[in-house]
């Protein structure tokens, strides 16, 4: 467990991570959240999404302000690339997880990180959404996801982070294990 | 305990539902052998005296062993005695059985913790077509469906039935979740001989920094296996068997998930392999070991296939059978005593229960990291016959 002395700061505050989770352990029902996001269709393949408010802690919550994402597809899917394509969302989610939980996982461990970047890349067949061939899938082949980590501390014990990191990602958790979506129209 | 209890002249009675070493005679597999060294067995005035301290007990040695200690200690034993209700009274328990009622000033609870096998809630949508066995029930091959066998889980139990079921011929699919990798051997000692020398096995409960989490820790995937080899997924892989990542769910048209976690549940497993080693090397070192035994080294990565399939169809005819070695739960059905937490476990310190003068042994990190292992059991029923003499003592007073 974290010294309470420790001189170690990757700006998270594990104490708090900590309480949390004793406070989850008695009671269960306040770790129960809903997470939303609302979406906009504005014209061709162009969206713009909004996060705002969410649920937890027995009650609602809401963000210090509105949060917008603007999506589309590039020119050469002949649209206007006013935005990320949604599969790279997907990436960005998957990056800003795993990276979130190496800080909250280094400063649990009591290792002072100075950098940490991360490059991904997911592999599309476009065979698969556009129908050309049913036996390539819709989305990614498989996601490479590279960290350059400069810390003070071993290899072993930086590869322990990013592995503990995958563990405990909710992102991670949703890119690789099934679940279940239902989409109806009101 | 027993031992442990008429040591103090605790007027005591030992209930078993059937024979001594009940769950070694009824719910585990033909071949299985015990994962710890028959030196290793050590129970309070009793220990091996045989020519093989280094080889692992078959089934039919555990429960002689075991048979022999209730022998050699005379243990008040009433076999055929199931307990039915465990209740509080004002002034101790009422234990019933299908053999009559006992009322008692404390009891100790030794049921176990692998009663019940756990099997995932998904495991209904299995097509009809295929037949499933949980780890308590498989015996042996020949009692498995022929064709291609998808064996679910990757610790000791699993390792053991997939390289069995492969042996026998049949094509064999392992789909692996969280475990611990382990040698079997390491620099010409057993591992287990390292971790109760090193002071890992006796580590205690008060001494861990998250004993919640320590309870949880999947055991170590270790066998006991009659060469020495070490029984690890690249030895499977090597042989043969086909690894996929944990099996996550079943969809609508009978198709079983596989995670994509693959690769991070072998790193997690090779790291934790490798601080093991870290923390013996590091001790070998400081106590000047090194000359007696060889050079330290690492084992190669798991290996993982770059592409694993995330899928598979239940319904083609090519998987006959799944075997779930899943873990499993302990039963406390019959235990009326308010002291279950909301996920079943009986709530207790170092085994000392909730509920004043019960108490609980056998589970895993109860006390010590080996309170899961026969080795475990003397250090664990010595500290509690102590505290539970005390506590009747401060109750006649």
């Amino acid at each position: 467990m974290a010294e309470a002395s420790s001189s170690v700061n990757n700006g998270v505050n594990v104490a708090a991570l900590i309480e949390a989770r004793e406070a989850f352990t008695k009671a269960p029902a306040a770790a129960q959240f809903k997470w939303r996001a609302a979406c906009e269709w504005k014209d061709g393949t162009h969206t713009h999404s909004t996060v705002e408010g969410f649920y937890g802690l027995g009650q609602e919550q809401h963000h210090k302000k509105t949060f917008t994402f603007d999506a589309d597809h590039p020119e050469i899917f002949a649209s206007e690339d006013k935005g990320a394509t949604p599969i790279e969302y997907v990436l960005v989610g998957l990056a800003s997880c795993l990276t979130a939980g190496i800080a909250a996982v280094a400063q649990y461990r009591n290792i002072q990180l100075r950098s940490v970047t991360a490059t991904l890349e997911g592999d599309m067949d476009l065979q698969g959404i556009l129908g050309v061939d049913d036996d390539v899938r819709n989305g990614f082949g498989g996601i490479k996801v590279t960290y350059k980590i400069d810390a003070d501390a071993k290899r072993e014990d930086i590869e322990a982070l990013v592995a503990q990191s995958q563990k405990r990602s909710a992102v991670y958790d949703i890119v690789t294990n099934p679940t279940n979506v239902t989409v109806v129209v009101d | 305990m027993s031992s442990c209890l008429s040591e103090r002249s605790i007027d005591h009675v030992v209930l078993e539902r059937g024979e001594v070493a009940h769950t070694w005679r009824t719910e585990r597999w033909d071949s299985l052998r015990l994962l710890t060294p028959n030196w290793q067995s050590r129970l309070p005035g009793f220990s091996y005296i045989g020519d093989d301290p280094d080889g692992y007990r078959i089934l039919t040695e555990v429960i002689a062993f075991i048979a022999s200690y209730a022998d050699a200690i005379s243990a008040p034993v009433l076999t055929h005695t199931t307990v039915t209700t465990v209740r509080s009274t004002e002034s101790g328990y009422l234990v019933r059985t299908d053999q009559g009622d006992w009322l008692c000033r404390a009891v100790v609870v030794a049921s176990g913790a692998c009663n019940v096998a756990h099997v995932p809630g998904f495991a209904n949508k299995v097509p009809r077509s295929i037949m499933q066995l949980t780890a308590q029930e498989y015996r042996n091959p020949d009692q498995v469906a022929d064709g291609g066998v998808l064996v679910v889980g990757a610790s000791s139990s699993g390792t053991q039935i997939a390289q069995e079921i492969h042996h026998s011929g049949r094509t064999v699919i392992l789909s692996v979740g969280e475990h611990i990798r382990a040698p079997r051997v390491y620099r010409g000692r057993d591992l287990q001989w390292w971790m109760d020398a090193a002071g890992v096995l006796g580590e205690r409960y008060d001494e861990v920094d998250d004993i919640a989490k320590a309870r949880r820790v999947p055991s170590l995937q270790l066998a006991g296996t009659p060469d020495r080899s070490t029984l690890d997924l690249n030895s499977l892989t090597e042989i043969g068997v086909k690894l996929v990542g944990r099996f996550g769910g079943i969809s609508e048209n009978g198709r079983a998930q596989f995670s994509g976690s693959l690769r991070n549940m072998c790193a997690l497993s090779d790291l934790k392999m490798r601080r093991l080693l870290d923390r013996i090397d590091e001790w070998a070192q400081k106590k000047g070991f090194d000359a007696a035994v060889g050079p330290p080294y690492r084992l190669p990565p798991t290996h993982v296939e770059p592409a694993p399939p995330l899928g598979m169809d239940l319904t083609s005819g090519k998987i006959k059978a799944i075997i779930w070695a899943t873990g499993y739960r302990p039963d406390y059905s019959w235990l009326e005593v308010p002291v279950l937490d909301r996920k079943g476990r009986i709530q207790h310190d170092g085994g000392v229960v909730s509920s004043p003068g019960m108490y609980l042994i056998g589970t895993q990190f109860l006390r010590r990291r080996k309170s899961g292992l026969i080795d475990g059991a003397g250090d664990d029923a010595r500290d509690l016959s102590a505290h539970l003499m005390s506590y009747l003592d401060s109750r006649l007073a």
